[in-house]
């Protein structure tokens, strides 16, 4: 009975003893270094994984971000708080986080744009887009809510005119949207930015105004009215602004005879706004 | 010859988890897509033919040789946990998306059941070092075999129209009873 106890001790022993070797040993031969800064970056970020800082997910941002790769702001999703924990994680004067928002440049909604055909198909942009839409305008938004699909912050909606929104107080600039829409109609840009060319229309003046009321049709009126010059430039006609040069006011707006340049618009609809009430009209006039 | 049948055995007539209901966790878990499932798979594998080995060797020259089979469990479980956890060091080092990826599911092979399993079928069923082995290896196999079919239907399914109260775990569990019901097929076809 009792070599029996020693027996099964000393075998139990044993082989806890040689597997505890073995795990010490092999922990040494494949040890992997990793920066406990890096849990911590990990923990502040949203660990969305969007994708809009521009790395392989939030835990190769945090990665850079702990080397000195990248900056603290470099989470776009986060914004200004997650700027501002990182920067006392790692250690570095917080930066101001640069938000960039969506702007979604059509507004040729159901009411503006002419449609000629009807389309049965599949009722995803991506889908129509093969085909070209309902609307007469090959650049217009097709309006079967990719974009809205695509946003995981329910930042997105469709209008009752058929447009999507952006609500500029819930989107975190992550892109998702931008890269959902066939026709890049959707841009991200930094926040500060506010006055847009809401076109992308680039035919000719009178067979775009066909297409479309709020059509850009290249009058070059928004051009001579920029106090800066070259601050806007038609290119394959449509009005493009220079963000570099052109202030920020509503003076290139003020003659547009489609509407199509709009100073401010973009700030207006936030998701309280849009669901007070039922929808809002996005539509200006 | 019995050791091809006892390889065949273990992977498709008797397969582990669809047969014997063992390693459900991660044939759940780990499913929902199918490169991360053959890397579970892949990694189960290791563990498996690892402990099929060791266990046959611990079994026979220390349990058998100092008449001690009631440590069987309890030596079973600290060889699979010392093994998973050389793998887990392995696959950090190798690839840490992959580790990244398996996250929790990597340690719970630890207590996944079908390798206890495999181990105590193995000694129960008095295998040679060689069958035993092929066994280990074999309801790899059979383990990962589940583990991609479940995985490849899983991803046809994100597209397909479940109705609304089936969608997620409900479906996942009606599919994987189906995937039992026609392994249910092979029953019979060895006696191994």
């Amino acid at each position: 009975m009792e070599t029996g106890l020693v027996i099964s001790i000393v075998a139990m022993g044993g082989l806890g003893a040689f597997f505890a070797v073995f795990l010490t040993v092999a922990s040494q031969k494949l040890k992997v270094e990793e920066d406990p800064m890096v849990e911590k970056i990990m923990e502040a970020l949203p660990q969305t994984n969007c994708g809009a800082c521009g790395f392989a997910g939030c835990h190769a941002l945090a990665e850079k971000i702990a080397a000195g790769q990248a900056p603290v702001n470099g989470c776009p999703a986060g914004g200004q708080d997650v700027a501002d924990q990182l920067a006392r994680i790692v250690g570095v004067e917080s930066m101001k986080a640069k938000r960039l928002v969506a702007v979604v440049l059509c507004r040729g909604g159901n009411a503006e744009a002419k449609r000629s055909v009807v389309y049965k198909g599949d009722r995803t942009c991506a889908a129509a887009d093969l085909t070209g839409g309902e609307k007469d305008c090959a650049y217009s938004c097709l309006g079967y809510g990719d974009c809205v699909e695509a946003c995981n912050f329910e930042a997105m909606a469709m209008n009752e005119n058929g447009l999507p929104v952006v609500f500029f107080d819930k989107c975190v600039g992550c892109g998702a949207c931008a890269r959902a829409c066939p026709r890049d109609i959707i841009e991200m840009h930094t926040e500060d930015r506010r006055l847009f060319v809401y076109c992308r229309n680039r035919d000719k003046g009178p067979q775009a105004k066909k297409a479309c009321k709020v059509a850009c049709i290249a009058c070059r009126l928004c051009v001579k009215d920029c106090e800066v010059e070259g601050g806007i430039e038609i290119k394959d006609n449509l009005a493009t602004i220079n963000y570099e040069l052109c202030p920020q006011d509503d003076k290139p707006t003020r003659r547009c005879p489609t509407k199509c340049i709009l100073f401010g618009e973009n700030e207006r609809i936030t998701s309280a706004s849009f669901y007070a009430g039922g929808m809002q009209k996005v539509s200006g006039d | 010859m019995k050791i091809l049948l006892v390889f065949i055995s273990a992977a498709i007539v008797n397969n582990f988890v669809l047969t014997y209901f063992l390693g459900i966790c991660p044939f759940l878990g780990v499913s929902k897509r199918i490169d991360t499932s053959v890397n579970m798979g892949l990694a189960t594998t290791f563990v498996m033919s690892l402990a099929a080995a060791i266990t046959w060797l611990i079994n026979h020259y220390i349990l058998i040789a100092f008449n001690l089979p009631f440590l069987q469990n309890v030596t079973y479980i600290i060889t699979i946990a010392s093994l998973v956890q050389l793998v887990e060091m392995f696959i950090r080092k190798s690839s840490p998306s992959l580790y990244r990826s398996l996250g929790i599911f990597l340690p719970l092979i630890t207590t996944n059941c079908a390798i206890l399993g495999l181990t105590l079928f193995a000694a129960l069923r008095e295998y040679s070092f060689i069958e035993s082995l092929s066994f280990g290896i074999g309801a790899g196999a059979g383990f990962t075999i589940a583990l991609v079919i479940m995985a490849g239907i899983r991803e046809e399914l994100e597209f397909a129209d479940v109705p609304a109260p089936l969608k997620g775990a409900p479906m996942t569990l009606l599919v994987a009873g189906m995937l039992a019901l026609a392994f249910m097929g092979f029953a019979g076809l060895l006696s191994v």
